[in-house]
């Protein structure tokens, strides 16, 4: 570590990790309630217990990215960050902000909760993904625009490097998108025309800059940097690609929701061209490991980067492309398989992501000089493998239970209604939820060895 | 092509990319606006829908359910519901939750007040007049 001010990523590292934790444990509890109608009922509905597991996941994300640009952008920019105190500031604002969420989603009923934080006058709440009470939303938007602030005066007065303009514009885009998700239209057509422009424009532009500035930060780090210039050249095609199918891409989203049906061409066209990044980037990675000039002794990181781009070329590529042409989504459209996209698609490209980071930054920042020793690598290598492996196959199994779903329901001769259907492949959820147990021990294994045991070892 | 392309080259296209795909998109999203908002069907909002898609956001109904495909897979499609089951069944149907079937999945007892049951309905019945280019593709959502 270079610069003093590059700590204030651990906090946030620290912040993701835990609420990873929990986001998973309300996984679980979701996956349960699946095939237990009864399952704690009472205190802890359906639809509590998935806002939180979603809310979470977002959340710890972006403690994750907010992390990993405070050790990147002193690194790249090569001087201190430009306001040390407000990056703590703003932890702690964010440490609060989701503290209160999830104690409000708690404590009181959705419909209470609306009444109290006056959604009746300024309607914000019952919407996936960003149905946050206004609260929430005001939080998180003050911790983004202040990183932005923060990173942009550090990269301001430095050489802007390519990796601290692709963090800078992800960033900075994602606030100017999530400003939308104040805006709520008496038309629900219009309302979800607008919603796109957080889901999708998030996940599949503003953070998939943010993704490919923290694999080139990783990858230069651990592979040397021998041709700086070609890399270089390659993150502007990507980025260009991304930029251009993500954001026309947007139309897969306006397909079968009143939107006028030309969408339904412009949606599956750019959508064809969403895979070709990860796969270019997928080819990057391997080739900067095949002529890397150094070797780093941190093989357990090398593990994660060229996991997180193997696993996000199938997750959101593969099971993206899947179900992204208008004559196959009519069919498949908000059902199981959906949710098997969403969840190795998040799973590749960004929990492995912040994974990644704090497996190359963390030892680092905790004074090993440069990884943590061989016998805690082989651990952490045993935790990348228990939670992949477990992803990978709880999309299969949802991908099986969707099919079926997609068969029984929409194109046999003679549909049967939702709940009977469901029935019929609880197998799956239940394949599922063992899965899910595997992955939670898979997290345990990572953080046992990662936090807990390497500190001790250390003192 | 490390000949073909120089770096300037490269970075001239991702922020030609920006801008290009930037502008497309806010010409079709202006046309996309217009055309919904000259809708007949757009004209037919009432006070009575408005009220009721408040309604179906207090309630949280998205937190377990779809509507145009859109929401959470643990119950039922609801955006031809109206038509699926017809406004009697609907409203019977929400005051007599929860079913006391050991392992079914639970739908809460929401307590709404007659008024909000009423524009409920009329957001459900406007919804599934939506022009969706025929989706869901049968009754069954
Ligand atoms: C990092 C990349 C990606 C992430 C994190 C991601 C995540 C998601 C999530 C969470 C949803 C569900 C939204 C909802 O429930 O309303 C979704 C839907 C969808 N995604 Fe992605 N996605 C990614 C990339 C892609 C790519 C590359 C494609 C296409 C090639 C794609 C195509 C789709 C489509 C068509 C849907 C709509 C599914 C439906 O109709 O129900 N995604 N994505
Ligand atoms: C490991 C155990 C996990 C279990 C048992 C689990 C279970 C669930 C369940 C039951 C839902 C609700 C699906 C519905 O709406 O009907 C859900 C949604 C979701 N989960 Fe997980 N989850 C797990 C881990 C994860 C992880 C690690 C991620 C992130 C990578 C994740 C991301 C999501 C997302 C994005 C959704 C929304 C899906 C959509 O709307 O398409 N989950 N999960
Ligand atoms: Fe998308």
């Amino acid at each position: 570590m270079q610069y003093l001010s590059q700590a204030v990523a651990k906090p946030y590292f620290i912040a993701a990790i835990v609420i990873f934790v929990v986001q998973i444990v309300f996984g679980l509890i979701a996956g349960l309630q699946y095939i237990i109608g009864n399952f704690l009922l009472v205190v802890l509905p359906f639809n509590i217990t998935r806002v939180i597991h979603i809310d979470l996941l977002i959340i710890w994300l972006l403690f994750g990215f907010m992390g990993s640009a405070y050790y990147i952008v002193p690194d790249e920019a090569k001087r201190e960050l430009h306001d040390i105190k407000l990056a703590i500031i703003l932890f702690w604002i964010l440490v609060v902000t989701t503290v209160l969420m999830v104690a409000s989603y708690l404590f009181f009923s959705y419909a209470t909760l609306n009444n109290l934080t006056g959604n009746n006058w300024f309607p914000t709440m019952g919407r996936e993904f960003i149905g946050q009470p206004i609260f929430i939303k005001l939080g998180i938007m003050v911790v983004i625009a202040g990183f932005v602030y923060n990173i942009g005066m550090t990269i301001w007065k430095s050489q802007k490097t390519i990796i601290n303009l692709a963090l800078f514009i992800g960033f900075a885009s994602s606030i100017i998108f999530y400003l939308f998700s104040l805006y709520s239209s008496d038309n629900v057509v219009i309302e979800k025309y607008f919603n796109a422009w957080v889901i999708h424009l998030w996940f599949e532009c503003s953070w998939e800059l943010i993704m490919v500035a923290i694999l080139a930060f990783i990858m230069q780090k651990l592979t040397g940097s021998c041709n700086h210039e070609k890399m270089e050249k390659w993150l502007y095609i990507i980025m260009a690609i991304i930029v251009m199918s993500g954001i026309i891409g947007t139309g897969h989203r306006y397909f079968w929701i009143g939107a006028p049906s030309y969408w339904q061409w412009i949606g599956s066209i750019f959508s064809v061209l969403e895979p070709l990044p990860f796969f270019i980037l997928t080819v990057m990675v391997f080739n900067m490991i095949h002529y890397r000039c150094n070797s780093h002794t941190n093989k357990a990181a090398t593990l994660w980067v060229v996991g997180t781009v193997v696993v996000t070329f199938l997750g959101a590529g593969v099971l993206g492309f899947i179900h992204a042409l208008a004559p196959i989504n009519y069919y498949t459209h908000g059902t199981q398989i959906t949710a098997a996209h969403s969840h190795l698609s998040f799973y590749g490209a960004y929990v492995m992501l912040v994974l990644s980071m704090i497996s190359y930054a963390m030892p680092i920042l905790q004074s090993k000089i440069y990884a943590n020793s061989t016998h805690s690598q082989i651990w952490e290598m045993w935790s990348f493998w228990l939670m992949t492996a477990s992803m990978v196959f709880i999309a299969l199994f949802l991908m099986a239970a969707g099919i079926l779903q997609v068969y029984l329901q929409r194109a046999s001769e003679t549909p049967l209604p939702f709940l009977v259907i469901q029935e019929k492949i609880y197998l799956f959820y239940w394949l599922r939820e063992l899965a899910g147990f595997i992955f939670l021990i898979g997290l345990i294994i990572y953080i046992v060895n990662f936090f807990v045991e390497e500190k001790n070892s250390d003192q | 092509m490390d000949k073909l392309l120089s770096i300037d080259l490269a970075k001239k296209i991702f922020y030609g990319s920006i801008l290009l795909s930037s502008f497309i998109f806010l010409i079709l999203s202006t046309h996309t606006l217009l055309t919904l908002s000259k809708l007949e069907h757009h004209k037919n909002l009432t006070p009575q829908v408005v009220l009721g898609k408040r309604v179906w956001e207090k309630y949280h109904c998205v937190g377990c359910h779809t509507l145009l495909g859109e929401g959470s897979y643990y119950a039922p499609e609801l955006s031809n519901v109206y038509q699926r089951r017809g406004e009697v069944f609907i409203k019977h149907w929400i005051k007599s939750m929860p079913i006391n079937l050991p392992n079914r999945r639970k739908m809460p007892q929401l307590y709404l007040t007659d008024e909000e049951l009423e524009a409920l309905i009329a957001f459900l019945k406007w919804t599934s007049e939506i022009n969706t280019s025929n989706w869901p593709p049968n009754l069954q959502g």
